[in-house]
């Protein structure tokens, strides 16, 4: 059951903040509210205020310029699954976003409360940090941009202030010759681990120029792991094609994975490397 | 109207006009009242269920605007100027839905607790994807869960609904 609660419905990105600001632990922005809602429902937090977002306009948009996504917070799940401009730049994001939950919390569930809530089995931020993108926090008197490796703090915890909203997403679109792949596992209704890597190649693919990991779901926060990278960095291919099963183990050691439900400590590494070496090559193959 | 009055005048309240299968609805809400309740209890129409409350089985699935949405957790403001469609809304004046009808041929269902959100879920997979793959179909109704089934009748089900469905458009 919910408990009564009072529903704002400001028209601007200012005047939450203002309200956030104002009414401090006792508001809540509220988004899709697939995340909200459950916790309210549980009686887990209680809001007396409930800010309202989606009449803010222009934040459910997603746009393509000088080389990057623009993804407004408040585009839902289903928007960016079945976005033209994704399919066509970011496919992987659009294979991602086909797996989150299921078709309902797709439907009303955005990219921004998703990122927000920061619960620890959650997708998008891994493969967001793999691709570096950044994220714009607004509030009433300035913005200022978070690179997704800095945002996620803790389980439920990101770098965003009491007043903050988060408006954009930034992905800058990887140069080419490059490949992009988020693979996960799972058995329960969210994902367990999940592993995104970013590649790119010299001109004539023989060269690992640069590659960007990234571990999620596994341990509290999602994170980039440069240890595992630097094996991959600047090797022949050849050379990185063998490396992969140590940068694998290197990155299960470094996911901070705990033993929960969703499976023991050590499986869960286990499960890091299995998937860090098939996203390596499903990303080669691109 | 007469529900603003017997509430407390500091209680907020949230006026609403949506359609209800095909017909127009007006009503004062307060924000904390779920969909599914308003629907089941105010509303009398008992074919949307409550089941796990989490959005993971599809019990209280509706349509909104034509799309799927877990009405145990979605705030019943959220569907002003919106068009509701739950079960009792499908069937055309007495004649039971293409999808209604490969059910029972098919044995779609048992004890019937989940139907209503299965046939609305499948009904928006096959407006969108009037010939889906048994692949694409499990990967949008795996939201939709059924403790009786084994779900392959429900598969069958959809597939021969599907089948005829794009039979008579042709
Ligand atoms: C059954 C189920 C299965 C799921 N499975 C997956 C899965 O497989 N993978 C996955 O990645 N996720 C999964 N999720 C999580 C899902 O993606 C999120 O619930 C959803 O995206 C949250 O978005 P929302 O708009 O509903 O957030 P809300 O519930 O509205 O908000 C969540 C939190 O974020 C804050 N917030 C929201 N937007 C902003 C903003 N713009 N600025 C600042 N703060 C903000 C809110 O104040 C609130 O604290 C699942 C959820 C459910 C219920
Ligand atoms: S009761 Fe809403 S999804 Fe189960
Ligand atoms: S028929 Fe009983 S739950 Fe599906």
């Amino acid at each position: 059951m919910l408990r009564r609660f009072r529903l704002e419905e400001p028209q601007s990105v200012g005047e939450i903040s203002e309200l956030l600001g104002r009414f401090g632990d006792s508001a809540k922005l509220y988004a899709g509210g697939t995340e909200l809602l459950l916790a309210m429902k549980e009686g887990l937090v209680h809001y007396e205020r409930l800010v309202n977002v989606k009449g803010i306009e222009g934040l459910n948009e997603v746009k393509q310029h000088n080389g990057a996504i623009y993804i407004g917070a408040l585009c839902t799940h289903h928007q960016l699954e079945t976005s033209p401009v994704l399919k066509q730049n970011l496919p992987a994001l659009v294979k991602l976003e086909e797996n989150v939950a299921n078709v309902r919390v797709r439907q009303v569930g955005t990219l921004g409360g998703n990122l927000c809530f920061a619960e620890p089995h959650a997708d998008p931020g891994t493969l967001l940090i793999a691709l570096e993108a950044s994220l714009t926090a607004e509030k009433s008197n300035g913005k200022r941009e978070i690179p997704a490796e800095s945002f996620f703090v803790d389980a439920y915890e990101t770098a965003l202030e009491v007043d903050e909203v988060l408006t954009t997403i930034a992905v800058p679109i990887p140069a080419k010759p490059s490949g992009v792949c988020y693979m996960k596992f799972g058995y329960l209704e969210r994902p367990s681990v999940g592993v995104a890597v970013v590649v790119n190649l010299n001109a004539d693919r023989s060269v690992v120029d640069d590659i960007k990991i990234a571990v999620g779901c596994a341990g509290p926060a999602p994170m980039r792991v440069p240890e595992a990278e630097a094996l991959l960095k600047g090797k022949s291919l050849d050379e990185a094609t063998r490396n992969i099963v140590q940068a694998g183990e290197t990155s299960g050691r470094a996911s901070q994975a705990i033993s929960d439900l969703h499976g023991a400590q050590d499986y869960k590494e286990h499960i890091v490397g299995v998937l860090l070496k098939r996203a390596f090559h499903s990303a080669l193959s691109q | 109207m007469a529900n603003t009055m017997l509430r407390r005048p500091d209680v907020q309240t949230v006026p609403i006009s949506f359609t209800l299968n095909g017909k127009l609805q007006e009503l004062d809400v307060e924000p904390h009242e779920l969909l599914l309740d308003v629907i089941r209890e105010r509303l009398g129409l008992t074919g949307v269920k409550r089941s796990c409350d989490v959005q993971v089985c599809g019990a209280c699935t509706l349509l909104v605007d034509g799309r799927p949405v877990s009405a145990c957790t979605t705030l019943a403001f959220e569907v002003r100027e919106r068009s509701v469609l739950t079960i009792e809304g499908l069937a055309d004046d007495g004649k039971l839905h293409p999808l209604q009808e490969a059910f029972i041929e098919h044995g779609g269902f048992q004890c019937g607790f989940c139907t209503p959100g299965m046939i609305l879920a499948s009904k928006a997979l096959l407006d969108e994807n009037p010939d889906p793959t048994e692949d694409e179909l499990k990967h949008f109704m795996h939201g939709n869960i059924c403790r009786c089934t084994g779900y392959k009748k429900i598969i069958e089900s959809i597939m021969a609904a599907a089948q005829k469905m794009s039979s008579t458009a042709r």
